[in-house]
């Protein structure tokens, strides 16, 4: 009996040191949670779900604190994974935080800018270049479509292009087939 | 000389149709007015113009040079002028258009001058730059740059060389007639892919079905000073796929996710090995291939095209007839629908299959699966097709990866014996290319997620060195105010210069000051002079407890 009690005792004590060592060896740095929220997020960096970029979204979502539909560019398909991360219901987009709309990228009036550079101030990742009274251009592999820099534009040069499809972004489409109705 | 065969699993027998074009010989279609080229004819990068509009250009010039290692040149199939470089629409599907070059032939044909190469005295990687800049590309369906594809890998050698001569596609017959008519260059070129891979074994597979093609190949095999073994392998379809071809030769399967190579072998097409021949012996590049133009029209037969050739002749050339309703770019199980004629013969057309209602009806409307499992039995890859179809029209892309969804040929054995008529192969071609846009789709918000962080990160380090500049003027000057009694006191002759810089300084920055004096202490009460007086005041006072500990630091040393 004793023995039987040490045995335990001791398979107790070993396992909790492992535990407490892994515990401090193995830590992992910053919120796993909010990582893998912002892993599912689009990106776009927009800030429509009312967070200064996604990243902040995520941490908010992680916490509690911000709800997993506030998302537009993510759409229902972005909600809908990440109830599936949290293992919650998927509910619809909230609206008063924006719709989709088709993928864009953001084209500059070359004749019309002025060099502000007032634009490259907003883009939230870098996807403007120029300098100070030059000529700005937008890297268009680059800009996430964000639309932040249209307001700063003191001469509204900034347009949104929807990305047209072409030969290398082509999809299949889903195949439609007619079922034969059964009697 | 018998050899064991192995067989894979599945496969289908589907109505052969190929004694409707390979009796003819081969015809030469005639030089268009008109050759549209497009950049994109093989796997990877497409390549990129060299040449401008209005430019003269030979046949056999390049016009467009290969971009990176995975990609191929494109060359002017005859002479003329180029007169766009444009959208233009070419053979998918979609109906999209590419850019294209445009050549208007002047019929004069002048070649450019063109050497053959001395391959066995090139370095390998120079011989596939060169391989790589002749426009080579797998004739055989994939068009994966040639080039790339000859190269053994770490080893230095790759074992096995299995030269393709399958052909299991229904009413495709062009490299049947290219082993019957040119089965001695088919031989050389497959010399120059032993050359280059180091292989000790040479194994040419070609279907019991082509028996002409067989006795051509075998008798060519025997003029030459190595071993070929020319083995004809049973009929059933998709025979001729890469992978099949291997298994039934070898009986080795080549896991998924892994190259041939890694299992010691490389598997090339008949007509690659012929343009390959060509290209070393002659020094000419890929600019013409052979096309089979069968189904519903007069005169089935294979055409020798050039490339760029719009597909309408073609089938002008083999008589078209009323009743067609529509056109494939392949065979009945693989081929692909034409939304328009006007697209041109590339490096992949193989055969264009002209329809009719008769030859192919359509299909009866679908039924639900009723999983009796006859697709997984056909599958050649050994999937379970119902259930990817299952998971493909569920949009459950993850399941379906996990059930090998890229280890789907596309060979459309499924759809072929399904009792439901569901096309099978399109929800494939669908979830794959759903997973591919959903993998850009990452990239792209990994690379957005990494240049916001940046931007982040390079913020906060300007406000960090703003910060500091900040800081490092402000000592600056407590420095230049603690120095100026110093120097005052000391007045050597060598700070004189010192001194009057200083001085200029300091009468700049007053008259700066004064310029900027602030505006705002006109008309001020009484109370409020004095409050400023006595902010002075503190203001003075602070100066003095800076200047201080400078001062006992100087007299320190
Ligand atoms: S709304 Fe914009 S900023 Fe917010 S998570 Fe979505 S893409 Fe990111
Ligand atoms: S260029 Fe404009 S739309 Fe594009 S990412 Fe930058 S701010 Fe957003
Ligand atoms: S053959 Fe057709 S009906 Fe039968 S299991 Fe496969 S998909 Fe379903
Ligand atoms: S198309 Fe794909 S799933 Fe269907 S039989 Fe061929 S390899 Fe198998």
């Amino acid at each position: 009996m004793l023995a039987a009690i040490l045995v335990m005792v001791g398979i107790a004590v070993v396992t909790g040191l492992i535990l407490g060592w892994s515990a401090i060896r193995f830590k992992v740095e910053g919120n796993p949670l909010a990582e893998k929220i912002d892993a599912i997020l689009p990106q776009t960096q927009c800030g429509q779900c009312g967070f200064p970029g996604c990243r902040p979204y995520a941490e908010a979502i992680a916490k509690g604190e911000a709800d997993i539909n506030q998302c537009p560019p993510g759409g229902e398909e972005g909600v809908k994974k990440l109830a599936d991360l949290l293992g919650i219901d998927p509910k619809s987009l909230d609206e008063t935080h924006g719709t989709p709309k088709p993928k864009s990228v953001a084209f500059i009036d070359e004749n019309t800018c002025i060099g502000c550079t007032l634009c490259i101030q907003a883009c939230p990742v870098d996807a403007i270049s120029g300098a100070a009274k030059q000529m700005h251009t937008i890297i268009a592999a680059e800009c996430t479509g964000c639309e932040l820099c249209l307001p700063p534009c003191p001469v509204d040069c900034i347009s949104m292009v929807p990305i047209a499809e072409d030969l290398p972004h082509w999809k299949w489409k889903h195949p439609v087939i007619e079922l034969k109705r059964v009697a | 000389m018998s050899r064991e065969l192995f067989k894979f699993k599945g496969g289908v027998h589907p109505p052969e149709h190929k004694a409707e074009s390979n009796g003819r010989p081969i015809h030469a279609a005639p030089l268009p007015r008109k050759l549209v080229i497009p950049l994109r004819q093989h796997i990877g990068n497409p390549a990129k113009p060299v040449v401008e509009v209005g430019e003269r250009v030979l046949k056999g010039q390049m016009i467009a040079a290969a971009d990176g290692p995975i990609s191929t040149a494109v060359h002017a199939s005859s002479s003329g002028t180029v007169t766009a470089i444009d959208l233009q629409p070419v053979p998918h599907v979609s109906g999209l258009p590419d850019l294209c070059i445009t050549i208007e032939t002047d019929g004069r044909d002048e070649w450019i001058a063109h050497a053959p190469l001395d391959y066995r005295a090139m370095a390998p990687a120079d011989l596939r730059t060169k391989l790589r800049d002749l426009g080579l590309a797998g004739l055989g369906g994939a068009v994966f740059p040639t080039g790339a594809k000859l190269n053994p890998g770490a080893s230095g050698h790759c074992p096995t060389l299995i030269i393709n001569g399958g052909e299991c596609e229904p009413w495709i017959t062009c490299d049947d007639v290219l082993m019957r008519h040119h089965a001695d260059e088919i031989l050389q070129g497959m010399a120059v892919m032993r050359h280059m891979m180091g292989s000790t074994e040479i194994l040419v597979g070609i279907e019991d079905n082509k028996p002409e093609a067989l006795d051509s190949m075998r008798s060519a095999a025997a003029k030459l000073d190595f071993a070929v073994e020319i083995i004809a392998v049973p009929t059933l379809y998709p025979s001729g796929g890469a992978k099949q071809m291997t298994e039934i030769l070898t009986g080795k399967q080549v896991p998924s996710g892994k190259r041939s190579t890694d299992v010691g072998l490389q598997v090339f097409n008949v007509g690659t090995a012929y343009a390959l021949a060509r290209a070393v012996h002659h020094g000419e590049p890929l600019i013409s291939r052979l096309v089979t133009v069968t189904g519903h029209v007069l005169r089935p037969q294979n055409f020798e095209v050039l490339i760029g050739t719009p597909m309408h002749t073609l089938i002008t050339l083999a008589g078209d007839r009323d009743g067609t309703t529509g056109v494939l770019m392949g065979g009945p199980m693989m081929g692909m629908p034409m939304p328009t004629l006007d697209a041109p013969v590339v490096k992949a057309t193989n055969c264009l299959l002209v329809e009719s209602k008769e030859l192919f009806p359509p299909l009866p409307k679908a039924l639900p699966c009723i999983r009796c499992t006859r697709c997984a039995d056909a599958c050649p890859a050994e999937l379970q097709p119902q259930e990817l179809f299952r998971f493909a029209k569920a949009g459950d892309f993850g399941r379906a990866q996990e059930y090998h969804l890229f280890d789907c040929i596309e060979c459309g054995c499924c759809s072929y014996v399904c009792p439901s008529h569901i096309p099978l192969v399109d929800f494939y071609r669908y979830a794959k290319s759903e997973i591919w846009a959903h993998e850009k789709d990452k990239r792209a918000a990994d690379l957005a997620r990494e240049r916001h962080e940046f931007r982040q990160f390079r913020q906060e380090r300007e406000k960090t060195e703003k910060a500091e500049k900040l800081a490092a003027k402000a000592q600056a000057k407590r420095a230049e105010l603690a120095a100026e009694p110093a120097v005052v006191g000391a007045a050597p002759s060598d700070a004189d210069a010192k001194k009057a810089l200083i001085a200029a300084a300091l009468a700049r920055a007053q008259a700066k000051k004064s310029d900027a004096a602030p505006k705002n202490v006109d008309h001020l009460t009484p109370e409020q002079l004095q409050q400023i007086d006595e902010i002075e005041a503190r203001r003075a006072k602070i100066r003095e407890l800076a200047r201080q500990p400078l001062e006992s630091e100087e007299k320190n040393t």
